[in-house]
């Protein structure tokens, strides 16, 4: 009993450090290559670590080949599609959780239609759409159809999160005559902060990588966000990986501190989904 | 009162409702339906109104044409490939990292690392990886393994093409599942397990007789969200292989893709992203259907 418990633990280590290796190997490459003067991106067998190594991939991806300013446009990109989706999708998850309407089962499925529709057949109208609005090469086209296609997804999950909050609080606000506006910023949204940094952290992250649509709406080079400055970057100078991986390091930056300042919260968004679904 | 209540209700309501569903019907519901309409015309992007109408034309056109049949095949291979390894793979982790075992927090974080590192740069680096000329995934099987001869030019072949983006999307995928998985696993109570352990059943057994089937919740979920981003598969299509050689590697949405933005033909553009919805939405019932709990279970 007990030996066989002990094969089983020394199997289990053997097959998680495989798996680390899968894993870790295109990681490693990636880094190091960011690090090789461009003489060795092909250089075989690869070394560990890069001799010489060289930061000039990383001084000309942020100079000369303006990925700083990609960078600049993804983020405010990012940052006005996290603030809108949390925004938008609380206010409607706070009236299908809380709010009596008419029509508010039908207006819940066709919300829920949201989440069915593959994203990218819609990029053909979006496109026609953006361009009657003005919107086609402006980095607010980005935005609010980022904020559209996510708020099916978080406005369920909001839903969820909001319904938890305990009535009797809502109610003695509403005794002391306090309106639905007063209840939601006083004691809904201040409850749910655990879920709000689930939406946060879906947002950032689906608007900071997206790349089909601003590349369907986006034509000019000053207005490109990282994701799309980086392919092209790649398919224009096909062998200069070194530089395309700094510049991507760079791009993961912010991806990593989310990860790291929010690891708790991305194990508990993706359970409430995965549970939920 | 309570109708007062009611009715007091609705102002409320309609204002925290407006700006949510003023996006979805100007970016989804309006182009939902514009799309449907476009894929029966011949469509004029510049001047709308000379478009013409042409039925079921640019769907008959698609389904005739062996780009976009093999641009079909593709895309179910690469689902079916990458749906089954990511379950079965995720399943495994998710079972090894549920035991009480030192480590298993770094584990998880290093699991999912791939997870939150961006489609586009995956892509690029899988295809740096499988260059044909000092790429590393040659260099490991001639000169580590000595399993081939010469180097294999991935990207020039239409099927061998297929590999990286197969193999990208299981790299990017395990880690994604083995969470999911892992939440499933934990909603199973342990004194469940235990009973069954001092009763006799194996691990085997408690595997396919309990886990599974307290599971089903879990693996509908995985089943369906995977199989729809499998059928989506946008991305990691366009930057590796770019559809070459002579447009046999295509997904279906980048076969879209070209077709609308490359050759301006937005009539057949929206056939195709119909078409693949309506294949979408009929597997979405049958995979429903067949999960469905059986009967008198």
């Amino acid at each position: 009993m007990k030996k066989s418990r002990l094969t089983m633990r020394i199997l289990s280590y053997f097959i998680l450090l495989l798996g680390l290796g899968v894993v870790a190997v295109p990681i490693w490459y990636m880094v190091s290559t960011a690090f090789k003067p461009q003489t060795m991106v092909f250089e075989l067998p690869p070394q560990i670590w890069p001799n010489p190594s060289t930061l000039d991939n990383f001084v000309k991806a942020l100079t000369t080949d303006r990925f700083g300013l990609y960078f600049w446009n993804s983020l405010k990109v990012t940052l006005a599609t996290t603030t809108l989706t949390v925004l938008v999708s609380s206010m409607l998850a706070y009236a299908f959780a809380r709010l009596k309407f008419p029509g508010k089962e039908i207006l819940f499925y066709i919300l829920l239609l949201g989440m069915m529709v593959p994203p990218v057949m819609l990029i053909i109208p979006q496109f026609i759409v953006a361009h009657k609005l003005d919107l086609y090469n402006n980095l607010w086209g980005l935005v609010l159809v980022y904020v559209t296609m996510n708020i099916s997804m978080q406005t369920f999950l909001l839903r969820g999160v909001f319904e938890d909050v305990p009535r009797d609080l809502e109610e003695a606000a509403m005794i002391d005559g306090g309106s639905p506006f007063t209840i939601f910023t006083k004691i809904v949204l201040p409850l749910s902060g655990p879920g709000l940094a689930v939406v946060v952290i879906n947002s950032f992250l689906y608007s900071w990588e997206e790349y089909t649509w601003a590349n369907v709406n986006i034509g000019d080079s000053i207005n490109r966000t990282l994701p799309i400055g980086i392919a092209l970057f790649q398919s224009e100078h096909l062998t200069e990986w070194g530089q395309v991986f700094a510049a991507s390091l760079i791009a993961l930056i912010p991806v990593v501190l989310v990860f790291i300042l929010f690891q708790r919260y991305f194990v508990q968004g993706i359970s409430t989904t995965g549970i939920k679904g | 009162m309570r109708i007062k209540k009611a009715r007091n209700q609705i102002i409320p309501a309609i204002i925290f409702l407006l700006p949510g569903f003023a996006l979805l019907v100007v970016f989804f519901l309006g182009p939902l339906l514009y799309s449907f309409r476009i894929s029966f015309f011949d469509w004029n992007f510049v001047h709308p109104e000379r478009s013409v109408f042409v039925g079921f034309n640019n769907y008959i056109t698609q389904l005739k044409s062996q780009i976009f049949q093999r641009a079909v095949l593709n895309t179910a291979v690469y689902t079916v490939i990458t749906v089954t390894v990511k379950m079965v793979l995720g399943f495994a982790i998710a079972v090894i990292l549920n035991q009480s075992l030192r480590g298993r927090t770094f584990f998880r974080v290093a699991y999912y690392l791939p997870v939150i590192t961006s489609w586009v740069i995956v892509s690029l680096l899988f295809t740096y990886m499988f260059s044909g000329m000092g790429g590393l995934v040659n260099y490991f099987l001639k000169d580590v393994l000595h399993a081939i001869s010469k180097n294999i030019m991935w990207l020039a072949d239409d099927i061998l093409a297929l590999v990286p983006v197969v193999l990208v999307d299981i790299w990017k995928g395990v880690g994604w599942a083995t969470v999911i998985f892992l939440a499933g696993l934990q909603g199973i109570p342990t004194e469940l397990l235990e009973a069954a352990q001092v009763d006799g059943a194996n691990r085997w057994q408690r595997l396919m007789r309990i886990m599974l089937p307290m599971m089903r919740g879990t693996l509908v979920f995985l089943l369906v969200v995977l199989v729809l981003g499998g059928l989506n598969a946008y991305v990691p299509f366009q930057l590796i292989t770019r559809g070459a050689p002579q447009d046999m590697t295509h997904s279906i949405l980048t076969l879209m893709y070209r077709a609308t933005f490359s050759r301006m033909d937005f009539g057949n553009g929206a056939a195709i992203s119909y078409l693949l919805t309506i294949f979408v939405f009929v597997l979405s019932l049958v995979q429903l259907k067949l999960l469905r709990k059986p009967a008198g279970e």
